[in-house]
């Protein structure tokens, strides 16, 4: 496992595989609120909300256990704000 | 680099649609032979010319072929257009179909590209097909891309649609946390590039980047192009420089009074309403689309129907985009034509705000957009509806059933 003390860990959700089933909500209620129809929703608006060390064992949890396998947690550096349109 | 020894005449504007007929031997005779160039030398021509992609993002060119690493390169030519206000590329492919194959395997070569494919519609396949077949007759390629057809669905030329297509897979977008140039088509280093991109290589190989340079604007140069659609006397592809100002484009392009345009949306479906007053002062930027809305017509009105639309194209893979767009379209609907109270367009901001950034592709972020930028620029409209008017029939005869007369045509 990477030491979590020197790179940060971020959230990283397959919005094609969630369901809202909720679990990650309950898990991480610090980085994660549910939206009106039960979908994860960042707290800070980032589409991939880095993990504060204190919250990084419940983040392994929710990814370990999300019964949709919809999330992981990402170590590379944040992805720039790419595409502004579908097309490249 | 190396230009051809017939020193063929360096094109100013138009550049890319100047071919008589697509054919190689009038490609030939316009622009010369291929050049040979080398990935530094690509690399620092791009960088020195400072393209810009010309799909929509944007992204700086160079970049995108410095940052290829591994293995077993793919590059692909995107040529799927399924934004129903845009026809540049399958115009650029029509009539100009070798600057773009040429541009693909100058790509091709400076990756040491494994495999190639070209991304087209099917109405576009023919023509590229027999340009193709030319190129094969006179070997001038050394690589031989495969053509996948592109279909005709809003998000088809969505990146990871591409990929999945390619891999004979649907052309919906998938979940990605590596970027396409370590890991695209079947997990190898992939570099995409919009066909017009690849054409303008074409020529930045041949006549280098001092001469693309001499147009445009300073900070993204060079020309592009731009499809004018809507409430406009002339319609259809036009090459500009860019930076070009909106005004500019309704008056001389279009052919048409700026008085008589109430609000352009530049950039397509994904992109921005820019009112009247600021057509002066606001520049082509994005993907090349123009579409106006005449002085008698219904921003709102339109707004919802695009909305409606983009509902209906979602991937219906992602719960806030899948949820939350047919939501905005009705709320859009009810607000062009049945809504009197405040809350409509609270909700409406608060949806949007929603679905903004959450999806596998930018599909809910694009829509969002638009739906702002509605709000903004029509927000005179929305209060006159409130009263049971419409500002589209403020200069017009008295709306007799109550409701927005403008028609929600498509385009």
């Amino acid at each position: 496992m990477k030491s979590p003390a020197r790179r940060q860990s971020r959230l990283h959700i397959d919005w094609t595989r969630c369901d809202g089933r909720g679990l990650c909500t309950e898990l991480l209620p610090g980085v994660l609120a549910r939206d009106p129809w039960g979908y994860p929703l960042t707290r800070d608006g980032s589409r991939e909300p880095a993990i504060p060390a204190h919250d990084l064992g419940d983040a392994h949890a929710a990814v370990a256990r999300c019964p949709r396998l919809a999330l992981s947690l990402i170590t590379s550096v944040p992805k720039t704000h790419r595409r502004g349109t579908l097309a490249t | 680099m190396t230009t051809h020894p017939r020193q063929p005449r360096s094109p100013q504007l138009p550049r890319l649609l100047t071919s008589v007929e697509p054919t190689l031997d009038a490609h030939h005779q316009r622009f010369g032979a291929l050049p040979e160039i080398t990935k530094p030398e690509l690399i620092s021509a791009l960088d020195a010319a400072r393209l810009s992609g010309r799909g929509g993002a944007g992204f700086p060119s160079a970049r995108k072929f410095a940052s290829v690493r591994g293995a077993k390169p793919v590059v692909v030519a995107n040529g799927a257009e399924g934004e129903p206000l845009s026809a540049k590329d399958a115009v650029l492919l029509m009539r100009a179909p070798h600057l773009v194959l040429d541009g693909l395997e100058l790509a091709a070569r400076a990756v040491a590209a494994d495999k190639l494919y070209l991304y087209v519609p099917a109405h576009a396949a023919a023509t590229v097909g027999r340009a193709l077949g030319e190129r094969r007759r006179a070997r001038i390629d050394r690589h031989k891309p495969t053509v996948v057809e592109a279909p005709n669905t809003f998000i088809a030329g969505e990146e990871s649609a591409v990929f999945s297509r390619i891999e004979g897979g649907p052309a919906l977008p998938r979940d990605r946390t590596t970027v396409a140039a370590i890991s695209g088509v079947r997990g190898r280093p992939t570099v995409v590039n919009n066909v017009e991109t690849l054409a303008h290589i074409a020529l930045i190989a041949r006549f280098g980047p001092h001469w693309f340079r001499s147009v445009g604007d300073p900070d993204n140069p060079g020309s592009m192009l731009v499809t004018l659609s809507g409430a406009l006397t002339k319609r259809g592809v036009f090459e500009v420089p860019t930076g070009a100002l909106v005004s500019d484009l309704v008056e001389r392009c279009g052919a048409t009074d700026p008085k008589t345009v109430r609000a352009v949306l530049l950039g397509g479906y994904h992109g921005r309403w820019i009112a009247a007053s600021a057509f002066d002062s606001t520049p082509v930027s994005g993907v090349g689309i123009v579409h106006a809305l005449g002085r008698h017509e219904c921003g709102l009105a339109r707004t919802a129907a695009i909305a409606d639309y983009l509902a209906d194209q979602s991937a219906r893979q992602c719960g806030p985009c899948r949820t939350g767009l047919p939501r905005l379209a009705t709320l859009l609907t009810t607000l062009a034509y049945d809504s009197t109270d405040h809350t409509c367009v609270s909700e409406i901001r608060r949806l949007a705000d929603l679905v903004d950034g959450r999806g596998a592709c930018r599909h809910p972020d694009g829509t969002a957009r638009l739906i702002r930028s509605a709000l903004d620029t029509f927000s005179n409209d929305i209060e006159h509806h409130r009263h049971r008017r419409c500002e589209s029939a403020v200069s017009a005869p008295p709306v007799k059933d109550e409701r927005c007369s403008a028609k929600a045509a498509t385009s």
